[in-house]
């Protein structure tokens, strides 16, 4: 049987992504998946042991001068201007080229070789009871989406469950990113940044089609502000995280809560618990 | 000499554009003669790699020189690589630009005034 | 006119605090939201919308039923995985045009796709205030901010500084926020994950002609961290002009719907205040553009 895929997003960021989605991989041995490929941050708390690392390539367009006669027709073609014809070349702006092979499809001469070009890595390790899968993307480059769509086919078809990190913010990283899971923790703090960001992360979920449940991190007396949107939307929140200076204290090490104090591990239990009751449904 | 400039409006009462990639218009002058043409498709509001559009929309017209002022790093090489010299416009008429560059007072761009990233994703 | 622009890497270290703090502390100044995906600066600056205009990002393939023959040779073409069943995903199409090109009936059209807005903001000061909505799931988040950035230039009037809260990351939306600004200012925090992406956002623009400032908010979370930030900066002649301590007035005062501001005799707004300073003497430094 295939495993379930949670995915844990929130808009905003900085508001316990990657505290909720390593603490819960570890509580239910699933896999931990982190696709915020710009800034991966959860192996500095799931400290893995790294097995393996595989270079992630895109391919662009080489020029076969041999071949080539200057024609012109894969500059036109290419919408994203990664080619530009001088009189005696093709100039290549590789990292303008977005890969689509439009130019390598519409060369009447077959004077285009696509040829690789790194834009990232992905690493496979282990976690202690748990496997680790997380990928980056080079600084300078455009586009995350390749590696995060080779993540997705590394855990496609595993029958363990996946938690998945997802990037901050709507756009389309975060799409590939949460596309095909089962369900989708939203994580949110309570202030008015928190709920803004929440509402988009919630119409974005709402027209993907994907079950979701919220969770409010550092929560305190102020959680009105969340509750109150919940409740006019009937969105279930399914857990709340309290703030405390000692978490903030233990992440800022780099170390799982869940490991250091019961109460919190506890409130990840529940959470667990809750949450498999739910997707069970 | 066929020179472009990145303009605001169709004709030589204009106001140059600064932006290169993204100008709404392109005037291409003969010097010699100051007869003119507007182009208007430009690449402002395309896809993504406006400031080599741009540049090959040019390069495609024959022009030997361009004034603009916030000509890419992309489009630079472009122009470069293809010999043409660029000139950094001052702020006024299409004309008006004209006439400075008439007299070599335009100041030549070598390296690209926006050392950086133009969002063309 | 100078512009600042306030990155951070890891987002929720306090970029807009900072900026919406700096908001009420700089006068003669047009603020700019670059944080397109989750856009925050408004909430607290209230600026009533004047302008708003239609962003369209990228162009997405459509397939005309009438004239579709189903021969399916779009979807073996496509490489984002964007056609299947002789339908267009607008999730997944890049807008490169491929299908549109080789379709045999000609049943392929590109379509311009408005993917968000840019709003041009007034306070009740007269100060504006430029942000923009990327609509959720879109693409082409680095060409919107760059969109923000010249509705900002266009807005400037008389104005001494464009302060541009910036978005978190690395990628191309960062980089659009950067780009000509005269000083990048870091907001990290003194956590494993803060330094960890204070040093990725300032190896990207590394190569841009921008100074770059470092401020540790919340510092006194993790001193040892702080201390190790400070050395980290110190040895890559990085000047840190501001840390802020953790002061639970920020949070309250948020909570509230107001700036630090209104609290003037708190901590966080007092080192707030000794911080512009510094960078206002950095950014008085920079050569006119």
């Amino acid at each position: 049987m295939k495993g379930y895929k949670i995915a844990v997003l929130s808009g905003k960021g900085g508001t316990g992504k990657t505290t909720v989605s390593s603490n819960l991989a570890k509580i239910q041995k699933s896999i931990y998946v982190d696709c915020d490929i710009e800034e991966p941050n959860g192996y500095l708390f799931l400290k893995p042991e790294i097995e393996k690392v595989k270079d992630v390539n895109v391919m662009i367009p080489s020029i076969d001068y041999d071949k080539c006669t200057l024609c012109g027709e894969c500059t036109r073609a290419c919408r994203f201007g990664a080619l530009t014809k001088l009189i005696k070349k093709i100039l290549v702006f590789d990292h303008l080229c977005h890969s689509c092979g439009a130019c390598y499809e519409i060369c009447p001469y077959n004077a285009i070789n696509e040829i690789p070009k790194k834009i990232g890595a992905i690493r496979v390790g282990r976690s202690d009871d748990i496997d680790f899968i997380d990928g980056k993307l080079n600084i300078g480059e455009a586009s995350g989406v390749p590696i995060i769509k080779e993540i997705k086919n590394l855990i496609k078809d595993t029958d363990k469950n996946v938690i998945i990190d997802s990037p901050p913010g709507t756009s389309c990283s975060v799409i590939h990113s949460i596309e095909g899971s089962d369900y989708c923790l939203l994580v949110t703090e309570p202030t008015p940044y928190g709920l803004h960001d929440l509402k988009l992360a919630v119409e974005l979920v709402k027209e993907m089609n994907l079950p979701f449940v919220v969770i409010i991190n550092k929560s305190g007396e102020e959680d009105s502000i969340i509750e109150n949107y919940c409740k006019e939307e009937s969105i279930n929140v399914l857990a709340k995280i309290p703030f405390k200076k000692e978490y903030a204290e233990l992440y800022s090490k780099g170390n799982l809560l869940i490991k250091e104090d019961d109460e919190i591990r506890h409130t990840f239990e529940n959470l667990s618990q809750k949450l498999m009751e739910l997707i069970g449904k | 000499m066929k020179i472009a400039i990145s303009s605001e409006g169709d004709n030589l009462n204009s106001n140059v554009n600064s932006r290169f990639g993204r100008a709404r218009y392109f005037i291409v002058v003969d010097t010699e003669s100051m007869n003119y043409k507007a182009i208007g498709k430009t690449a402002a509001s395309s896809a993504g790699g406006a400031g080599t559009k741009a540049a090959q929309l040019l390069l495609d017209e024959g022009v030997d020189s361009i004034i603009s002022s916030n000509v890419g790093p992309n489009a630079l090489e472009v122009f470069q690589a293809a010999g043409i010299s660029v000139y950094k416009s001052i702020n006024d008429t299409i004309e008006k630009n004209v006439e400075e560059f008439k007299k070599g007072t335009l100041e030549k761009i070598e390296l690209p005034t926006n050392n950086g990233h133009h969002g063309e994703h | 006119m100078k512009q600042l622009v306030i990155l951070s890497g890891k987002g929720g270290t306090g970029k807009t605090t900072v900026a919406t703090a700096l908001s009420e502390i700089v006068e003669n100044k047009v603020m700019a939201d670059c944080d397109v995906e989750a856009p925050n600066l408004n909430i607290l600056f209230n600026g009533e919308i004047q302008k708003v205009d239609n962003f369209y990002g990228k162009e997405v393939a459509l397939i005309d039923d009438g004239k579709c023959i189903k021969c399916g040779l779009c979807e073996t073409l496509c490489r984002f995985d964007a056609i299947s069943d002789y339908k267009v995903n607008p999730y997944h199409c890049e807008g490169c045009g491929l299908c549109s090109y080789k379709c045999p009936s000609g049943a392929i059209k590109m379509i311009e796709e408005n993917t968000g807005e840019i709003i041009v903001g007034e306070n009740k000061k007269g100060e504006k205030i430029i942000y923009a909505e990327l609509f959720p799931g879109a693409d082409g988040s680095g060409k919107l901010v760059t969109e923000v950035r010249k509705k900002a230039t266009e807005n400037k009037g008389d104005c001494d500084y464009i302060i541009i809260d910036g978005t978190p990351g690395i990628g191309c939306p960062v980089l659009s926020s950067a780009t000509g600004a005269d000083i990048a200012l870091i907001v990290t925090e003194p956590t494993v994950s803060g330094f960890e992406d204070m040093k990725r956002v300032l190896e990207a623009i590394e190569s841009f002609k921008i100074k770059s400032l470092v401020c540790i908010n919340k510092w006194n979370i993790n001193k040892d961290i702080s201390n190790k930030i400070e050395k980290y900066c110190q040895e890559n002649s990085i000047d840190v002009v501001g840390k802020i301590n953790f002061d639970e007035t920020v949070i309250k005062a948020l909570k509230r719907f107001q700036s630090i501001n209104k609290f003037p005799d708190s901590t966080a707004y007092r080192q707030i205040l000794d911080m512009w300073e510094k960078i206002k003497k950095y950014l008085d430094e920079r050569m006119d553009a």
